[in-house]
């Protein structure tokens, strides 16, 4: 157990700040109340579930009031009639069972609030609420002071209320049904005793068998005969129509055997067939609900914003209605949602979900300033240039690459080995028929009807189904959360890869410094350290993390000043750290303005300064050097070529390099790549590469916290692995290969069934027994050897 | 012997009724999160011991 650590949010004490209340001690008055409105109201049981699950409230002092809106919040709402109310909120801190606790107790912190569930994998919490007593406004306040802001974008504005596709649920539902029940009721079958009785209620049991069969083929199965019809329309072979001509043909002839008495048909292993197509259909969907791949720029948007009417008024509008010309206040860590130009003084501007960039931009009066930017610090003022649609960022999905639905781009593995099989089987059927028609017509139908059930490739059709399914979830538990199957293959065909340059090869969490200038003295570390330790700039945080641990003075008359830096006085010292404007009183080199830096000044006298340069990501140059060898790497970034020869050294010779790119010029990048033939897999962060993530065959998104944002992209990974990407590569390399040995051996059983059937000896007990034992051997061969190969070493 | 027509009707209409209790819980959503349901089973107890004993019941964890 950490005992330093606070007792509502876990995170480390600092000694002068810690809060000692109820003999437990807290890092911030935050976590302070947040325990206090707990324990007035009875809820300490939050504690005793997970250890310090908290989090610091955040000051979000006047970011809701557009909930005062009935037009904003009619959008927002799941449900309103008379006073009952449900909302629907997306709280991206809930993460363990205290969360869930509180979240559904919410109903004793605040009165109207009648029930409170939460969805645990999606993080939502529904609230259903008397809004006579209590409006949005004050349950989105009440959860963010108690540490639980939800999540409230421009995404919320548009979508209704989401239906759920049940469907395959409900037909597996029914295929199983069909299959347990006809099952029991074949079994008599089985056996072919001539006993009395089982002879006396054949017709009922049959009769039964038939009825039963019927949802199953009608209502689960129809998928597969509207994939068929469709693919024949397109003029297109692929494995549903095998498929679906045999359960048709099965079913034909099992009711034409039945009625004229030849025998009991094929209806177990019809409703059977289904039953495990229909699995293998449900398994091959992992969903991780708690990831959005379809993300763009509306997820990261605020619905409204403040605008600033004539009569100095202010008033919440949603951000579709902001023309040009308006004039915007924009608050501290607010989104802001247009092109504009900066009215007020001065601004600093995270970028940060635009480049990746998280250092913010200093921008002066008259500055423009563009969409996607987070403000930081003082409230600013702007005006209007472009309304949402049509700003610089939010133009990109103008692009027709968002507009069509592109799911079939490609042929799938299966549809591959179908386009051969389909012929294949329909010859072999044929001259099954055509020998046997000389012989014995009542054989020759028997013939050609058994060659394609028996052939209904039932184990070919689950093959890629549950190596993928199976592959999918190995990938997900290492943190790389794919779309869905299809991204598997398309993965294994890649042959060039792009990566984006900051934040997806950087990283924004250490940077590398090294220090210019007259040498500083222990002390003056010592003081540089703890003036750095007030201040919340990005840069700030990262030399303190950087500068040896010190022991802590306190500090007098810290000043921070934005955009500028932070001066104040320590054991009589003053010690100014920031730009070489502030600290010099001189106009920046334009020759330096390349380089991050921070400069020192301590009893006016110049120091030196700190420069900050990119970190690259752990096991970079290794992962590179091992790509190298079998793709095409390039490297695309939006910044300028400041860090060119830095890269030069660490990447491999044949990278090619290329800066200063525009969102829409890095989309057309890959565009000419595919053009040229290349699959192309793009690896990418920022919203500015969401066109070209969209773009490219496989986009993969590289995500610091899964839990929060990415743009729209076929794969989701964590930063922490991404050293491993070449692992993942070559795993799904292997899957393909798996699928192809499995291929075979689902050919082999084939080729057993079939020697049974031309010879027109398929009785319905062999095909019983040869269906489920290739369907069960293939499930188990697939999930065997992707296990295996995940677990060996692929180096 | 015509007891057969008998038990297999039976069994078939139990066999339906389960199946229309499994199509009403899919369609009520119970499905849909199948996580959270585990975790909220193990709250109430507590809930109801602090609310009415008043007792800190910080030996019982849970989860």
């Amino acid at each position: 157990m950490n005992e330093q650590g606070c007792f509502h949010c876990g995170l480390t004490i600092d000694k002068n700040e810690e809060i000692n209340f109820d003999e437990k001690k807290f890092c911030c008055n935050g976590c302070k109340t947040v325990y206090e409105i707990f324990s007035i109201n009875d809820l300490t049981c939050y504690y005793d579930f997970e250890k310090s699950p908290g989090a610091t409230p955040q000051d979000i002092q006047g970011k809701y009031d557009f909930l005062d809106n009935e037009a904003i919040l009619s959008k927002v709402l799941e449900f309103q009639e008379g006073n009952t109310a449900i909302a629907s909120l997306n709280i991206p801190h809930i993460h363990c069972s205290s969360c869930i606790w509180i979240l559904e107790n919410l109903n004793r912190l605040q009165s109207g609030i009648s029930i409170s569930q939460v969805n645990f994998p999606e993080k939502r919490v529904r609230i259903t609420y008397n809004s006579d007593v209590v409006s949005l406004k004050t349950i989105v306040y009440l959860l963010s002071s108690i540490g639980y802001e939800p999540y409230i974008s421009l995404e919320n504005y548009e979508t209704g209320k989401s239906n759920i596709d049940r469907t395959l649920t409900y037909k597996l539902g029914v295929a199983f049904f069909c299959f347990g029940n006809i099952m029991l009721l074949s079994f008599p079958e089985y056996f072919e005793i001539k006993e009395f009785w089982l002879d006396n209620y054949k017709p009922f049991f049959r009769a039964l068998i038939f009825v039963l069969s019927l949802p199953s083929f009608l209502y689960s199965a129809s998928g597969y005969y509207v994939s068929a019809y469709k693919s024949i329309k397109a003029k297109m072979l692929n494995i549903d129509i095998p498929i679906a001509l045999g359960i048709i043909v099965m079913f034909i002839r099992s009711t034409f055997d039945m009625i004229m008495d030849y025998g009991p048909g094929f209806f177990d292993s019809l409703t059977g067939l289904v039953f495990f197509m229909l699995l293998g259909k449900m398994f091959q969907i992992k969903t991780y609900s708690f990831l959005s791949f379809e993300r763009d720029f509306k997820s990261y948007f605020p619905i409204a914003v403040t605008r600033i009417n004539q009569d100095i008024s202010e008033e919440s509008v949603p951000i579709y209605d902001i023309l040009k010309g308006n004039r915007l206040l924009i608050r501290n860590q607010e989104l802001i949602p247009v092109d504009g130009i900066l009215i007020s003084e001065k601004a600093e501007i995270d970028y940060s979900f635009v480049t990746g960039e998280e250092v913010p931009i200093t921008k002066k009066s008259g500055d423009k300033i563009f969409a996607g930017g987070k403000q930081i610090g003082k409230i600013i003022e702007m005006e209007v240039l472009h309304s949402v649609s049509q700003s610089y960022l939010t133009q990109l999905w103008s692009n027709e690459i968002f507009q069509k639905n592109v799911d079939q781009k490609h042929k799938t593995i299966t549809d591959v080995i179908s386009r051969y099989f389909t012929p294949i089987l329909l010859l072999i059927a044929f001259a099954g028929f055509g020998y046997w028609i000389f012989i014995d017509a009542n054989i020759a139908f028997n013939v050609f009807t058994a060659v394609l059930i028996v052939a209904c490739p039932c184990a070919l059709a689950l093959t890629a189904p549950f190596t993928f399914g199976n592959i999918l979830r190995i990938l997900g538990k290492r943190k790389f959360y794919l779309k869905n199957a299809l991204v598997i293959e398309q993965l294994a065909k890649v042959d060039t890869i792009v990566f984006d340059k900051t934040g997806t090869i950087t990283t924004n969490k250490k940077a590398n410094i090294t220090y210019e200038g007259d040498l500083i003295s222990e002390e003056n570390n010592v003081l540089i350290k703890n003036v750095l330790r007030a201040s919340n700039h990005p840069l700030s945080r990262m030399l303190y993390d950087f500068l040896p641990e010190t022991k802590k003075i306190k500090t007098d008359d810290f000043q921070e000043i934005t955009g500028k830096g932070i001066q104040a006085i320590i054991q009589n010292k003053q010690i100014q750290i920031g730009s070489a404007e502030f600290v010099r009183n001189s106009v920046s080199d334009t020759s330096e303005i390349e380089k991050t830096s921070l400069h020192i000044k301590i009893d006016n006298v110049y120091y030196g300064r700190f420069v900050f340069k990119n970190q690259y990501r752990e096991g970079l140059q290794e992962l590179f050097l091992e790509l190298s060898k079998t793709y095409q790497i390039k490297v695309l970034s939006g910044d300028n070529d400041g860090e060119r020869e830095n890269l030069e050294a660490i990447l491999p010779k044949n990278t090619e390099l290329i800066f200063n790119q525009k969102p829409e010029q890095k989309l057309d990048f890959i565009k000419k790549l595919q053009e040229k033939g290349q699959n192309v897999m793009m690896v990418g962060d920022g919203l500015n590469d969401a066109g070209a993530l969209a773009q490219s065959n496989v986009g993969i998104s590289i995500s610091e916290n899964v839990n929060v944002f990415s743009p729209a992209c076929d794969a989701i990974l964590d930063a922490g692995e991404f050293s491993r990407l070449d692992y993942f590569l070559k795993l799904s390399h292997k899957s393909i290969s798996i699928i192809k040995m499995s291929f075979t051996l689902s050919l082999l059983y084939n080729v057993v069934g079939l020697s049974f059937a031309v010879t027109g000896n398929l009785l319905p007990l062999v095909a019983a027994i040869i269906m489920p034992l290739s369907t069960i051997t293939i499930v188990s061969f697939v999930t065997f050897m992707s296990n295996y190969f995940s677990n060996s070493n692929l180096k | 012997m015509s007891v057969i027509y008998l038990l297999i009707s039976v069994s078939i209409f139990v066999a339906i009724c389960f199946f229309i209790a499994f199509i009403v819980a899919v369609k009520s959503g119970q499905y849909d999160d199948d996580y959270t349901p585990s975790v909220r089973m193990l709250f109430d107890d507590e809930t109801k011991i602090t609310s009415k004993n008043n007792i800190s019941p910080t030996e019982e964890k849970q989860v």
